[in-house]
């Protein structure tokens, strides 16, 4: 084996690769924060006494949770716009994302409600709340605050998954990453600090998802 | 006279700084029941586990039947022995928990036939048939089928039991084997010890059980900080005791 | 009508759909089947390892499961090539399935064999059992239990992810159907075609997975 290591072309364009990781990071946020909206409404639907909101809840669940995101991410930018449903690739990618993780997180609170004790409802109604408000404002809290972990754990596959935004060419880490092996062929160099990228972002999300975590988590 | 089952002389233990064994003497002959009492933290249970090498320590020697086990001296040092060696010295004698530790997955008869098959080597029918015959001795013959989850705390433990004496060990060693079962079923084990013990098996115990341990054991042992209070036959350590801290501990344990 | 002229394409291409399902169940098959082997003693090291050995694959298993196995696949189907190693991009792309399977088995083989009491090792050991017995009479068949949940759900993974070895050029299912629309241009209804087609997959897998599960379960 001959190879000669040479960082510097992957240097050279080390800004593009940070602001490719900043995208992804943006990406994963703002898909989070619209799947954790859907994935509350799925999950209190596939609790709810409605018949049709229980098997439409799981049906979703289950359908995206069994598809490749690929396929999904692939479905919304190119095959929408047949139907006259047309985004740029971001907001595509976001859409996706965002159903995507709609779904995971439905597991996630369905179990985090089924988790919490019913005295808590009875306690919101006793003191007069509507059966909604006691969701809004005692319920979901509670839940919430139980379930970060399992949040954290999704953020951060999420934030992976953005690598596959570069699929139709939105420019985050990995879409530089392959611009630039392409335009260096410095291989090894390029996809060893791309992964790295993404190992240390990962880790540091994680460090700082632990902290928030203890200092959000229900005291006691 | 032939080697004592068990001869234990000078034994040190230590976990980190704190040092729970002090130097501990003990023998037992053949057919001796050894009760071992004290109060929590008096190192009785970490006795038993040092003559059963689930603990090592760092002084003394262990003998079973004359067999220094776990370790050898080489070149002046102390060494621990292989693993191999090791694993069939545990074999010599057998070991009853305080929380039984039953293989979750294997039937009661599996449990009492695995070291058998894997450790003294039987095949599965002559295992099945011991199996079988000990598992009678301990009321569990007609549940032989049934998993751990399926049988209640006692059940369970008289299964513990009958998988260790099924080895045919030399001494027996009961942890506190009713410590973690409810009240009612504390007696359908005791009496599985005491026919164990009535039958001439060297036991050495550890319990609460101070009725109990008065009437099987032909030796108390009182245990204090590491070392051995205060020891004798039952009747002179239960009705006589020496020293101030027996006497205290007898009371507390409402004997 | 759209749906027919959909139809009609697929039978017509129904052979290299069929090949490239095929493609896709071998993928996953070998991936799976190697990864849960390495992952196994990758399991096994992390749990029994001295301190030593315990930190380089800790460092293994935490850079593969940092890393998006997009970027893995990406990295390995280049770089390989460059260290005088020729595979095909399909070769290349098992082997990178394989190394993300080792890891998340890694970690779930891991956390089982700890989450196993300590007193099962001690009671094997006090009736003679050497580690080596212990660990496949005692240890692995409850470990094995408790991971088949988690372990099926990687597996959906896996095949899921086979799908990104598209991007590298390998005709599995998801490229197979992409050749029929690249002549057909029915994105809309065939995109939807490959999504269902995975669907069938894990969900299939999914029920086998609790099939088995029902089957090896201790009776309580």
């Amino acid at each position: 084996m001959e190879y000669n290591f040479n960082f510097a072309a992957v240097w050279r364009d080390f800004d593009l690769l940070m602001a490719g990781l900043g995208l992804g990071l943006i990406l994963a946020v703002v898909s989070i924060a619209i799947g954790c909206l859907i994935g509350l409404l799925a999950a209190f639907g596939m609790l709810s006494r409605n018949r049709i909101l229980r098997f439409a809840s799981t049906a979703y669940v289950s359908a995206i949770r069994n598809t490749p995101i690929l396929v999904l991410i692939l479905f919304t930018f190119f095959a929408l716009p047949q139907l006259g449903i047309r985004f740029g690739k971001i907001e595509s990618f976001i859409i996706t994302l965002s159903v995507y993780s709609g779904a995971y997180l439905t597991e996630v609170f369905r179990a985090g409600l089924i988790a919490l004790p019913s005295g808590i409802r009875e306690a919101g109604l006793s003191i007069g709340l509507t059966e909604f408000r006691t969701k809004l404002y005692l319920i979901v809290p509670v839940m919430f605050r139980n379930v970060l972990p399992s949040l954290s754990n999704n953020f951060i596959s999420l934030f992976k998954d953005t690598s596959l935004a570069a699929a139709i060419a939105v420019p985050e880490l990995t879409f530089y990453a392959r611009k630039i092996n392409v335009e260096t062929f410095r291989v090894i160099e390029t996809w060893l600090v791309a992964s790295l990228l993404y190992v240390v972002a990962c880790y540091i999300i994680a460090a700082i998802l632990r902290r928030v975590e203890t200092r959000l988590a229900n005291p006691g | 006279m032939s080697a004592p089952v068990l001869e234990i002389t000078n034994l040190h233990k230590r976990f980190g700084d704190l040092e729970v064994l002090k130097g501990i003497d003990l023998t037992m002959h053949k057919g001796d029941v050894v009760s071992l009492i004290g109060s929590s933290g008096s190192g009785k249970t970490t006795l038993l586990r040092c003559v059963n090498l689930l603990e090592q320590y760092e002084d003394g020697v262990v003998s079973i039947s004359g067999e220094q086990i776990g370790y050898t001296i080489k070149n002046g040092k102390r060494i621990l022995l292989p693993e191999k060696q090791i694993a069939r010295q545990r074999a010599m004698t057998g070991m009853a928990f305080q929380h039984f530790n039953l293989f979750p997955h294997m039937t009661a008869i599996r449990n009492v036939m695995l070291g058998l098959v894997k450790t003294r080597g039987m095949d599965k029918d002559q295992a099945h048939s011991t199996a079988e015959q000990w598992l009678q001795r301990v009321g569990m013959h007609e549940r032989r089928n049934h998993f751990p989850g399926q049988l209640s705390g006692g059940q369970q433990q008289r299964v513990a039991i009958a998988r260790a004496i099924a080895m045919n060990p030399q001494l027996m060693l009961f942890d506190e084997v009713t410590s973690a079962l409810d009240p009612e079923l504390v007696n359908e084990v005791l009496s599985v010890v005491r026919d164990l013990a009535n039958d001439g098996m060297t036991m050495l115990l550890v319990t609460h059980e101070m009725q109990f341990a008065h009437d099987v054991s032909s030796k108390i042992i009182f245990m204090q900080d590491g070392t051995i209070g205060e020891e004798g036959p039952p009747e002179q350590l239960f009705r006589h005791p020496k020293s101030e801290r027996l006497a205290e501990f007898l009371k507390s344990s409402k004997f | 009508m759209e749906l027919l002229q959909a139809s009609q394409a697929i039978w017509g291409a129904r052979w290299p759909i069929v090949e490239g399902i095929g493609n896709t169940l071998f993928i996953s098959m070998i991936s799976i089947l190697v990864g849960t082997i390495l992952g196994v003693m990758v399991g096994l090291l992390l749990t029994y390892g001295n301190k030593f050995v315990r930190f380089f694959v800790r460092v293994y298993s935490d850079f593969l499961r940092g890393t998006p196995v997009f970027v893995l696949i990406l990295a390995c189907f280049y770089i390989l090539s460059v260290i005088g190693i020729q595979l095909t991009a399909i070769q290349a792309g098992i082997f990178a399935l394989t190394l993300f399977c080792s890891s998340h088995v890694g970690e779930i083989v891991r956390g089982a064999l700890q989450a196993i009491p300590r007193g099962q090792t001690e009671a094997a050991k006090s009736v003679g059992l050497t580690f080596r017995t212990t660990f496949f009479s005692v240890l692995l068949p409850q470990a094995l239990r408790q991971i088949l949940p988690t372990w099926v759900n990687t597996a959906t993974e896996i095949v899921k992810a086979s799908t990104l070895l598209s991007i590298i050029g390998v005709v599995e299912l998801l490229l197979s159907v992409q050749q029929v629309i690249s002549r057909t241009y029915l994105s809309l209804e065939l995109y939807f075609f490959a999504g269902l087609m995975f669907f069938l997959i894990n969900f299939t897998i999914e029920k086998i997975g609790r099939f088995v599960e029902r089957k090896v379960a201790i009776p309580t």
